[in-house]
């Protein structure tokens, strides 16, 4: 069958490290199919194993969540697939789902004794690809190689949507793999492929996490697109169909749409539920807050934004920085304390950082902490993908607002968007000056993402060119994350958050899978978090919260401060999101989070470092809560963030959220109880 | 699957006859011995639970579910049915019909322990290549 022929050429072709691995011999697809399995059970380990064996794939058998994880992170490319149990004693199976979707992005099989509609369901919503019935047969392992087919091909199509377009041919040897794929996609899958490829190699490049999916890559302007169509149908009544039609963008198909309509539609949610939170951007970003990261809001919008304006904070400062303005949730700590250096950040950088706003507020020192909450471990994955471009950052930083909102989940999204964001630094370059500066002075390790801190940074460039507004924002939160890696890291996303007046066009990536390069525009602050989700992508359902926060911040900060902020948010969340797992490698994560606060606007702006606060909560958590929300709550278009609050509003979102109950499954943010103004480092 | 333990073993042993090879000719063996020995803590577990006044229901299904997994993954269907019932009663808060169900569970548990003993014990004095042509 063309599988076979597929195979082969998809080992080659593909990214996936499975093939390139080497461990598989095409021609014997599936055989030698590395499969993960998890279950605190022995008996019921040993019985897969042998099965799986028997099947001809490569088993490596562990009976803890904890340990399954950091196999995966060690080897990130040494697994096909993974197959776990519900009910495990040191982790919930749905938890460990929601990591390995953010982190690694495969696909993972849950298995229960439990047949119940409630757990099925779950599973499904937690994005598991399928779910076993114990006790398993072996005529039911016996296909499970189809998931990881599956989910390829999808990632190339979701690539091929993607507004990056990377060169084109580069895979046409890979066009005989597209056979496989139904016939109806093999020109897609072509395409996507090439760019697939392109991405690749790009994210290789860019930076150190090894993002191997495509995705869609919703910048600035596409975001703005669809959130324009979504206002002209309703909210409510805006299907992806419709969506779809009015946005006539060639190449998206109704299913991009889709999911970043569900990641948009969190993020209101996340907003209006944030909205009530906090009120005011200003300044909280930056002043000291304690512990608990009280609104981060105000200390992620400034210096986020100054951070991200400078878009040397690696997405993983503002990840850091927003996790700790975020109040840090039950982040694992990964994230060595950016916050301390972030303030240095933020204080000398906000001189640079004014970008052309006033409002740099990042003079306070504070914001480092709202990284904290922040999930510092990005997926080098995903930041990858972010290296997108700063609207990554953008999207990243709306994202994180977004998060902020919903509180929790947005771990995988400000995960996103950190990553996004270190890697779309482009930022960075495009405002050059000050970027660089944040970086050196970052220095922050707030998050080991330092990915975000670049994407920060990137986010804050982006906007300085852009308008006045913002980008401060945006910086500071980077630089929270900066530290950790150069800040340039931020490639990916950087999502030019779009000087234009509110990022709504950001709506959260929701998946990250696609790129969002959103820009953030016009809102505030929001950072295009979405853009950093999509890098993110699989995490899915994380990211959305991030987004949508970030996104409402349209309306307030339609400043452009608020553009760069959200960028830094975006990149904050998208490292917060994966910080749980990029911890070691990427950093990057969670500056991401935090920061998409700060943009918002001036005043706002400290939103966003308020917002971090929660967004760290978000994502640390939220991995797992994200993928489950969907949400097509949408309803709260909000415009939560009254003008300033973008972020502030994101934050506190992201804080109940995160309070709500996250159990911060893995987030390896670290951040526990930085309180804003120490961030120790 | 031996006559003499029909009705207490279903399908599922019999996927793990299947699974025994010459790379693992005692494979069956092994994976009950190891059942045995993994769900003893369990059932300890569940006696101490059983004891604690007021019983916690929640705990108690939790504990059952597990065990009901292992017992299922051997094919062990008495046994699985009891523990389907157990977690009845825990869901509708019957303590009594719990601890009777119990009491039940452990029944068929050690019967089929010996069962599978005697079985085995057979297979290795027939020697493999007889237990191999079992019919399925």
């Amino acid at each position: 069958m063309n599988l076979n022929n597929g195979k082969g050429s998809m080992s080659t072709a593909s990214s996936s490290a499975a093939w390139k691995a080497g461990d598989v011999v095409p021609d014997q697809f599936p055989a030698g199919l590395r499969v993960l399995v998890v279950d605190d059970d022995p008996t019921c380990l040993m019985i897969l194993e042998k099965m799986l064996r028997t099947c001809l794939y490569e088993v490596t058998k562990c009976n803890r969540a904890e340990t399954a994880l950091s196999l995966l992170r060690e080897n990130k490319n040494g697994y096909d697939i993974v197959i776990s149990d519900v009910h495990m004693p040191d982790m919930d199976g749905f938890k460990l789902l929601e990591h390995i979707g953010l982190e690694m992005d495969l696909p993972v099989i849950m298995m229960s004794a439990d047949d119940g509609k409630n757990v099925v369901m779950k599973g499904v919503t937690h994005g598991a690809c399928d779910y076993l019935i114990k006790p398993v047969r072996i005529e039911a392992l016996k296909n499970i190689w189809q998931h990881v087919v599956r989910k390829k091909k999808n990632e190339w199509k979701d690539f091929e949507q993607s507004g990056s377009v990377e060169e084109g041919d580069r895979q046409q040897k890979q066009s005989e793999d597209a056979d496989y794929s139904s016939s109806a996609n093999e020109g897609n899958w072509r395409n996507s492929k090439k760019r697939k490829d392109e991405e690749e190699e790009a994210e290789e490049r860019d930076d150190t996490s090894t993002l191997k999916k495509p995705r869609v890559v919703w910048s600035v302007e596409l975001h703005q697109q669809f959130v324009a169509a979504v206002n002209q149908l309703g909210i409510d009544k805006a299907v992806p169909k419709k969506i779809l039609e009015l946005m006539n963008v060639p190449g998206l198909t109704r299913e991009n749409v889709a999911s970043h309509l569900q990641k948009y539609r969190l993020y209101l949610r996340r907003l209006s539920g944030v909205s009530q939170h906090q009120n005011n951007l200003t300044n909280s970003f930056i002043s000291p807050q304690d512990a608990t990261y009280g609104p981060l809001s105000s200390l992620n919008g400034l210096d986020l934004q100054t951070l991200a304006a400078t878009g040397q904070l690696p997405a993983q400062s503002l990840a850091t920085l927003q996790a700790a303005g975020l109040g840090r949730s039950a982040v694992k700590s990964r994230m060595p304390m950016p916050i301390v250096d972030q303030r240095n950040l933020f204080s000398f950088e906000n001189p640079k950082l004014r970008f052309g706003e006033g409002q740099q507020q990042l003079s306070s020192s504070k914001p480092m902490n709202l990284l904290h909450g922040i999930p510092t471990t990005m997926e080098p994955k995903q930041l990858a993908n972010l290296h997108h471009s700063a609207q990554s950052l953008g999207s990243m930083n709306m994202q994180v607002n977004a998060h902020g909102g919903q509180g929790g989940q947005g771990d995988s999204l400000l995960m996103q968007m950190n990553q996004s964001q270190a890697r779309g630094q482009i930022l960075n370059e495009s405002t050059g000056s000050h970027v660089p500066t944040l970086t050196s002075s970052m220095g922050q390790p707030v998050l080991s993402n330092t990915v975000v801190g670049g994407v920060l940074a990137r986010n804050c460039l982006a906007e300085n060119g852009r308008g006045t507004r913002y980008n401060p924002v945006s910086h500071s939160s980077s630089m929270l994350n900066f530290p950790l890696n150069s800040t340039a890291e931020l490639s990916g996303n950087s999502f030019p958050l779009g000087s234009g007046p509110g990022i709504s066009g950001l709506t959260s990536k929701g998946t990250f899978q696609e790129e969002v390069n959103s820009e953030i525009k016009g809102s505030v602050g929001f950072m295009p978090s979405y853009d950093i989700f999509s890098d993110l992508n699989q995490h899915k359902s994380h990211d959305w919260e991030l987004h949508n926060v970030g996104m409402t911040f349209n309306d307030s900060h339609q400043n452009n401060s608020l553009q760069s902020n959200l960028d830094v948010g975006t990149s904050v969340l998208s490292h917060q999101g994966f910080s749980s797992t990029q911890r070691t490698g990427q950093n990057r994560n969670i500056s991401a989070v935090g920061k998409p606060m700060f943009t918002a606007g001036d005043t706002t702006d400290h939103v966003n470092a308020q917002n971090v606060g929660p967004i760290n909560t978000f994502f640390t958590d939220n991995s797992v809560r994200v993928k489950s929300e969907f949400v097509p709550d949408a309803s709260c278009e909000t415009n939560l963030f009254p003008e300033q609050f973008g972020q502030e509003d994101l934050m506190s979102a992201l804080l109940k959220q995160q309070q709500g109950g996250v159990a911060p499954a893995e987030n390896e943010f670290d951040f526990d109880g930085y309180p804003l103004d120490n961030i120790p480092v | 699957m031996t006559t003499a333990c029909k009705g207490f073993l279903d399908e599922q042993f019999l996927q793990l006859e299947e699974l025994q090879d010459d790379a693992n000719p005692n494979f069956v063996e092994e994976v009950v011995t190891l059942y045995y020995r993994d769900s003893a803590r369990l059932i300890l577990n569940i006696e101490q639970a059983l004891e604690r006044n007021p019983l916690d229901f929640n705990k108690l299904d939790s504990l059952m579910h597990q065990f009901k997994g292992s017992s299922s993954s051997i094919g062990a269907k008495k046994v699985k049915a009891e523990c389907t019932l157990f977690r009845e009663y825990c869901r509708a808060g019957n303590g009594e019909g719990c601890i009777r169900t119990f009491q039940q569970l452990k029944k068929e548990y050690a019967t089929l322990k010996k069962k599978l003993e005697a079985y085995f014990q057979l297979a290795r004095q027939v020697g493999p290549a007889e237990t191999a042509c079992r019919p399925k």
